[in-house]
């Protein structure tokens, strides 16, 4: 009976003695880097893609126009030099000698044939919203005129000129982002599976190009020979494996398997972050991102401003962020994220019971309802545990101030998102990452009542009008007082209560140097290097 | 024998067209839809898409099309996965299971029988006991535990496996031991308790006086009788085990086939949801097939229906 006892003890034994002096020592011999980008991209096809995988190995594989430097301001790219009119709807690109990885120009002509694709009616493109913003782009997409008068065009193979539907004076930094990016045309007209496998047919103008591909099974991109800025690109080789679990990740990191774990391809496991932060191994940064819960103003007792004002006010943002999140995000008491806006803008109090308090009866009276008459209130989340505990707490806040009845309501993702489309909510939960560095790309949600990310029904006439009135005005200065002027008025009326912004975090190997993770998420391994031995 | 394989086979086909079409209806009653994100798209987008993927038609002829793609095997293209194909989806994945399970159903039937035939040989002793403790452990812990535990010692502490990823036999020993652990468990308490009752049988005891050597005691009398329940367990065993684990091929990382059966719902990729479904209850049924095959060969009375006097 007591050999398998003995046998136990043994492996237990050794397991705890076996001090592993192989992962800690690790140095690489090459430079290749090891990471892990969590699932399958759904699509390397850039006119396609919509996911942060997708976008990642895309922008390995792939360059924009210009690209951001590390401080989001707009550098040359594929284009060498890039100039507007005045009033910031024309804007024109010279492209630089660059070249597809398989060693033909990158013209002016892929850029204008790209962008127009993705607005044919029939292409499947799911952001092609984005391109609305080009002259036509949603009159074509709707098949109201032809591609051909979308504003761009290829004046010759070195020059783009592109007509906006009206003034965006941060346009230079959109084009950064991978739905402005191009493709090939020579191969992708003749070749439409181009993007779906590692054949040679997957042909790019970024720093690394595609070497293998195994569908869920991992992805190797190799440096780029043709890539017009290859003397600076150092690594050779970038090998990407496609493991979903939080904590196979952080063992295979652990076990020098990987050499980076965590965002902006993944994310740590939340109940191992408390543990790794204690031994100071986590790096934390700011996204231009905000987790905010989203009232639907359409439906009683929240379609009264106090109401709404009293739910948010009430929320202990700091304590959330303390005890529930704890990767340092930022309470969030505006909309817009300080990555985008450095100016600090409070305009409420976190945690003012007083007030909420306040707001609340001044809510029940202009209901014309008593305390007891107030319903049951339900809070939706998506099913995920962060979520879930988010909620649990914040209900907790609410029934404890207000003396009322919350109700949780944890849905699967889709049925979710199938709710919110079609309001059938009373507070929810919700959250979004900037897809460029402009406080429109959050404000723009609630310009108009018809607007598709208006889950809240929130319309306001001077809201409206202070962006619309943002898109004729060229003094960054004048501007940004009337979009602070737009968000004041979002955050009094709160057809939505902010609760933190948005961090990301991560774990990396000491010997990975030079890698340059954006606020948005966008991460460039153009001049990442690994110290070798 | 004839009839009641014909009659087999039929059962068969006209259970595969119930799951089809339940399958499909149910799916679309699922609210959600494939193409809806948190960032919202433009309803005119929405429409677009779903007219690129034939999702405008009436549900009746999107039916009629899908049972004409599943007689040909063509299944249609992922939703999510762009210019993947279902066809591919299940070709690529389904070898990845197959090998990954066959090893763990290999590890289950092995230590299963050995361990059920050890218990019930050493019937009330230290052995029974310590195998059964070993049973129930291996019932009562879920396999991504077992998985997890695995990974922190084995590849982890000791450094004698990789922790995940799929490519080399190495690979594969970790996540076939999770695998195999739960239907081993079980096959050992379904061999040790029939065999516990075989062995009582007056025919054990006539063979033991005729002066027959254990071994054959053991192997052509009471193993055959034995293991009748454990071959009725192997059909949907082999049927759920060579399509792959959720949990297991999300912890190694593995790119087989278990993954699509919950990802394709999540993701509404209904092209997916089908295929996969229907792959699936091809291959249960095709084991449960074999299995009644198996039954003619080991269970007398099924090979002359109608003679069950005996």
């Amino acid at each position: 009976m007591k050999w398998p006892v003995c046998a136990s003890l043994s492996l237990m034994l050794m397991a705890s003695s076996c001090q592993n002096g192989g992962p800690s020592s690790y140095r690489p011999t090459k430079q290749e880097l090891r990471l892990n980008i969590h699932s399958e991209p759904p699509s390397l096809d850039l006119r396609k893609a919509t996911d942060v995988t997708s976008v990642s190995v895309i922008r390995m594989c792939f360059e924009g126009l210009v690209s951001l430097d590390e401080n989001g301001m707009a550098v040359p790219a594929i284009a060498e030099r890039f100039e507007h009119s005045d009033d910031y709807t024309t804007f024109t690109f010279y492209l630089r000698d660059a070249k597809w990885s398989d060693g033909q120009p990158v013209t002016a002509h892929d850029f204008e044939r790209t962008w127009k694709t993705m607005l044919l009616p029939t292409f499947p493109c799911e952001f092609a919203s984005d391109l609305f913003i080009l002259k036509n782009g949603e009159a074509a997409k709707l098949g109201r005129c032809s591609v051909e008068e979308v504003g761009v065009q290829a004046v010759d193979a070195r020059t783009l000129v592109v007509k906006l539907d009206h003034s965006v004076p941060y346009f230079f930094s959109l084009t950064a982002v991978h739905a402005f990016f191009a493709v090939p045309e020579h191969i992708v007209s003749a070749h439409p599976d181009w993007a779906d496998n590692s054949t040679e047919k997957f042909v790019g103008n970024g720093p690394f190009q595609m070497k293998e591909w195994r569908h869920h099974n991992f992805i190797e991109v190799q440096k780029n020979p043709h890539y017009w800025d290859q003397e600076k690109v150092r690594l050779e080789r970038i090998f990407l494996t496609l493991i979903e679990d939080e904590s196979t990740e952080l063992t295979m990191f652990e076990n020098a398997e990987l050499d980076w774990a965590g965002s902006p391809m993944s994310t740590l496991p939340i109940d191992a972050m408390a543990s790794l932060k204690k031994k100071q191994e986590v790096t934390t940064y700011p996204m231009s991102g905000v987790y905010y819960y989203v009232f639907n103003t359409k439906e009683f007792p929240f379609n009264n401003i106090h109401i709404r004002r009293a739910f948010s006010l009430c929320i202990n943002r700091k304590a959330i962020i303390d005890n529930i999140t704890q990767s340092e995000q930022v309470p969030a008491m505006a909309m817009i994220p300080p990555t985008i806006w450095k100016e600090e803008r409070r305009y409420f109090q976190d945690h003012d019971l007083k007030e909420a308090r306040r707001e609340f009866d001044l809510g029940l009276e202009e209901l014309n309802i008593t305390l007891s008459q107030f319903p049951p209130i339900t809070l939706s989340f998506n099913s995920a545990s962060a979520h879930h505990k988010i909620a649990q707490a914040i209900q907790e806040q609410w029934q404890r101030t207000f003396g009322i009845r919350i109700r949780l309501e944890n849905k699967e993702w889709k049925v979710f998102l199938d709710e919110m489309r079609h309001y059938k909510f009373q507070v929810a939960r919700m959250g979004g990452i900037a897809s460029f560095k402009d406080p429109t790309t959050f404000l723009d949600f609630y310009r108009y009542l018809s607007s598709s990310n208006n889950n809240s029904q929130w319309t306001n006439p001077r809201f409206t009008e202070l962006l619309e009135q943002s898109e004729k005005i060229f003094d960054q200065q004048e501007r940004t007082a009337l979009l602070m002027e737009a968000e004041k008025i979002l955050i009094d009326e709160m057809p939505i209560a902010p609760i933190y912004f948005y961090t990301g975090s991560y774990m990396k190997k000491p010997y990975v140097k030079g890698v340059y993770i954006s606020d948005m998420c966008d991460v460039n391994f153009k001049m990442a290097y690994v110290e070798t031995k | 024998m004839t009839k009641y394989l014909i009659k087999k086979a039929g059962i068969l086909l006209a259970s595969l067209f119930i799951i089809s079409t339940l399958t499909f209806f149910l799916m679309h009653a699922i609210p959600g839809d494939p193409f809806v994100q948190d960032k919202a798209i433009p309803e005119e987008i929405l429409k677009a898409l779903h007219k690129h993927y034939g999702l405008d038609q009436p549900l009746y002829v999107q039916y009629a099309k899908y049972l004409k793609g599943l007689i040909t095997w063509e299944l249609g293209p992922s939703f999510k996965y762009q210019g993947r194909t279902v066809n591919q989806i299940i070709s690529e994945g389904f070898p990845v299971s197959l090998v990954l399970g066959v090893e763990a159903l290999f590890l289950a039937v092995c230590g299963g029988i050995t361990l059920g035939a050890i218990a019930s040989m050493k019937h009330q002793r230290w052995q029974d006991q310590m195998t059964m403790v070993i049973a129930v452990l291996g019932i009562s812990v879920p396999s991504f535990i077992m998985a997890s535990f695995m990974q922190y010692v084995l590849a982890m502490k000791l450094d004698l496996l990789p922790v995940a990823r799929w490519g080399s036999f190495s690979q594969t020993i970790m996540p076939a031991i999770s695998l195999a652990a739960l239907p081993m468990a079980f096959i050992a308490r379904l061999t040790r308790s029939n065999m516990v009752e075989v062995l009582q049988q007056d025919y054990i005891q006539t063979a033991k006086a005729k002066g027959l050597n254990s071994i054959t005691i053991l192997f052509k009398h009471v193993m055959r009788n034995a293991l009748l329940p454990v071959v009725t367990y192997l059909g949907p065993l082999t049927a759920a085990v060579i399509t792959g684990s959720f949990a297991i091929e999300k912890i190694f990382g593995i790119p087989g086939i278990g993954q699509w059966f919950v990802m394709s719902i999540t993701n509404r990729d209904y092209t997916v949801i089908m295929g996969t479904t229907i792959f699936f209850s091809v291959l249960l049924l095709l084991c449960i097939f074999i299995v009644d095959l198996l039954y003619c060969l080991v269970d007398p009375r099924i090979k002359n229906p109608g003679n069950e006097s005996f």
